[in-house]
């Protein structure tokens, strides 16, 4: 009996012990997996500056758009940005938080990371499975100094949807008008039946199929290429020099966008002008609701956003993401300003 | 004198019946529930593309044009291996276990198949990824792909990449997650065949193996059959294990090594990152037709269980 009282005893302080960060409010957000590290990062950051919590679940964009239309959490994010029309239908606004790169990776026999040259429509032609082996002339015309195998080409994709794909089938589109024709854009696609493909499920999934199965090449975000060591390419820029993935790149890519004439800051920075632009790079966005009805708990929403942009760069570096350049920042804080009312038709900023 | 009546409670009775019987209906409600709120979900994918749904053989979600027809053929296909593989296999088990093996290896034996029984699916995806299909990739299909493939009618079916993952592989590690629920069924039922059977055969002289295969088995049939069907019905709506290694291609192949998709596992990997409506509806809709597949077979294998006793 005794212990069963203070069974009971421990069970009731543990139920009554969150309430005690009642005051400060709990603010939910879900969607794109991601961002989900960096997320995490500035939420556990901010709540031991300010001792507010955001709760960020990495349920998927699809889910991320489903939930915030359902107004079931505070934000949504994705990964595929909706069209202004979209926006305009739902009353939501959008705009991007922080970017990321997506690298080719490969498994060949003798080359290392960061020495094959591929460009956008070769790339485009290994994937529809009309380069069928890696000493095909296209690379090798890429490649005059490397040592080629005559090894059958693997292709890996993800087999679950996902951001990644989006983007990865977006630039695709844009460097081979046959891949933008037959195939298209989509988180998840008809992957074409010429090439010999193998679906991955989740990054980790790509990168262990490339990293065991010789001949194969992959697509990752950046980051999880860089901390699983696996062989990156260079890929030619919109401007046709070639380049390595790295951070310089990637900015290049995103301070050379035009944000500014993007409705619904609906941008998507794969093969962005300038000749250091890596050519596939990817924000990912925030949705919110245009009428708030808890004005305090949008202002809470919208320092958390602020404090994200100014102090959390170093963070989103750390772990291999690019931080929006402040003349985007100071775009959507505009929009925070012009947009963002409470029922009342006030202002929230 | 007077009558003797009998104690009567018809109160505790009454209440224990209609317990019992709110119970029973409760889950046809919850089933119907189910059926209906899914029929709703996947409508708009059903009565865009008709009953021909589930005959349609492509999947592209960028031009919104889907049918069910592979995801059918992966489910199928890689529950047939799995039985296949398992259903012999647990019968040997069981059959050890139960007649054969002394009590110092069928307990721990015993207890193992049970504890295999308790592995998250999730454990047998990542399994299968990660440790079994590069094991199988070098071990097996390298050798399948020099001195399988030439062999008539079923030559191709060894014949593609040898990557470790597709529908074999997701066929193996079926197997392997029905094997404890089937051979333990099957273990319990032996157990239930009286001793003087037993006892009676032996005794005209019967080996050991035709005990077994003349006395033990016909007595058991029925559950045996039984316990093939539960596993049959776990490896047709299985989701985790086969998503992780089976590949995720949306395409009907002949050959095992290639790889493909079950309807359980493209719901699960599509299901999170779809945002067009009709591609959402279409994964609910898929959820329908494994309803239905999974009635048919079961049904199916009952009739077959009903004209053999």
């Amino acid at each position: 009996m005794k212990l069963f009282r203070s069974v009971m005893v421990a069970a009731l302080v543990a139920s009554v012990a969150p309430t005690a960060f009642a005051g400060k409010p709990i603010i939910n957000g879900a969607g794109a997996s991601f961002p989900h590290p960096i997320y995490a990062k500035w939420a556990e950051d901010y709540r031991e500056e300010t001792g507010t919590r955001i709760n960020y679940q990495a349920i998927g964009s699809g889910g991320g758009i489903r939930q915030i239309t359902a107004r079931t959490v505070d934000f949504g994010a994705t990964d595929a940005p909706l069209d202004a029309e979209r926006l305009t239908k739902e009353g939501m606004i959008q705009f991007p938080m922080v970017m990321g790169a997506i690298v080719p990776v490969i498994n060949v026999p003798g080359i290392e990371a960061g020495q094959l040259r591929l460009d956008g429509e070769t790339l485009a032609n290994i994937y529809l499975g009309k380069i069928k082996r890696w000493n095909d002339e296209a690379i090798a015309k890429l490649n005059p100094g490397l040592k080629l195998p005559r090894q059958a080409i693997y292709v890996v994709h993800r087999s679950d949807g996902s951001g990644t794909t989006f983007n990865f089938t977006d630039y695709l589109s844009r460097v081979s008008p046959v891949w933008r024709s037959t195939i298209g854009v989509n988180t998840d696609i008809s992957w074409p039946a010429a090439a010999t493909t193998i679906g991955g499920n989740g990054n980790a999934g790509v990168a262990n199929f490339v990293s065991r199965t010789r001949g194969s090449i992959g697509y990752v975000e950046f980051a999880f290429a860089k901390q699983n060591n696996l062989t990156y390419t260079q890929l030619s820029s919109a401007d046709g020099k070639f380049l390595q993935p790295t951070m310089e790149t990637f900015q290049a890519a995103a301070a050379n966008a035009d944000w500014a004439n993007a409705p619904g800051f609906k941008l998507l920075l794969n093969n962005q002008p300038g000749a250091d632009s890596w050519p596939m790079t990817a924000a990912t966005f925030i949705l919110m609701h245009k009428d708030q009805a808890n004005a305090d708990k949008a202002r809470t929403i919208l320092n958390f956003f602020e404090w994200s942009y100014e102090k959390g760069n170093d963070q989103a570096i750390a772990l291999d993401y690019i931080p929006m350049p402040d003349s985007v920042v100071s775009m959507v804080s505009e929009l925070w300003k012009s947009k963002l009312t409470t029922v009342n038709g006030e202002a929230v900023r | 004198m007077s009558t003797l009546t009998l104690p009567r409670r018809p109160d505790g009775d009454t209440l224990f019946f209609r317990l019992s019987f709110t119970s029973a209906v409760l889950i046809l409600l919850l089933l119907t529930g189910i059926v209906l709120s899914l029929i709703d979900g996947g409508w708009m994918a059903l009565s865009e593309f008709g009953p021909g749904f589930v005959f349609r053989n492509i999947w592209d979600p960028v031009n919104g044009e889907f049918g069910a027809a592979s995801a059918i053929y992966g489910t199928l296909v890689s529950s047939l291996i799995a039985m296949v593989i398992a259903v012999p296999l647990s019968l040997g088990i069981a059959i050890f276990l139960a007649e054969l093996a002394p009590s110092w290896i069928s307990q721990p034996v015993g207890m193992a198949i049970e504890l295999l029984a308790a592995v998250p699916s999730i454990i047998y995806g990542m399994w299968g990824l990660f440790i079994f299909a590069p094991w199988f990739s070098d071990s097996f299909q390298l050798w399948a792909a020099d001195n399988l493939v030439d062999l008539p009618l079923i030559g191709h079916w060894f014949d593609g990449p040898p990557i470790g993952i597709g529908l074999l592989t997701a066929g193996i590690i079926l197997a392997i997650m029905i094997l404890p629920i089937v051979s333990s069924l099957v273990r319990d039922a032996l157990k239930t065949v009286p001793d003087v059977l037993r006892e009676a055969a032996y005794g005209v002289g019967a080996t050991p193996f035709e005990v077994v295969t003349k006395v033990l088995l016909p007595a058991i049939k029925n559950a045996a059959v039984g316990a093939s069907i539960l596993g049959l019905g776990r490896a047709l709506g299985e989701t985790m294990a086969v998503a992780f290694v089976i590949g995720g291609a949306n395409r009907i192949e002949t050959s095992l090594f290639m790889p493909a998709s079950s309807i359980s596992s493209t719901i699960a990997q599509q299901f999170n990152e779809a945002t067009d409506p009709l591609h959402i509806s279409t994964l609910i809709a898929l959820g329908v037709v494994l309803f239905m597949l999974t009635f048919v077979v079961m049904g199916f294998a009952r009739v077959l269980l009903k004209k053999k006793r």
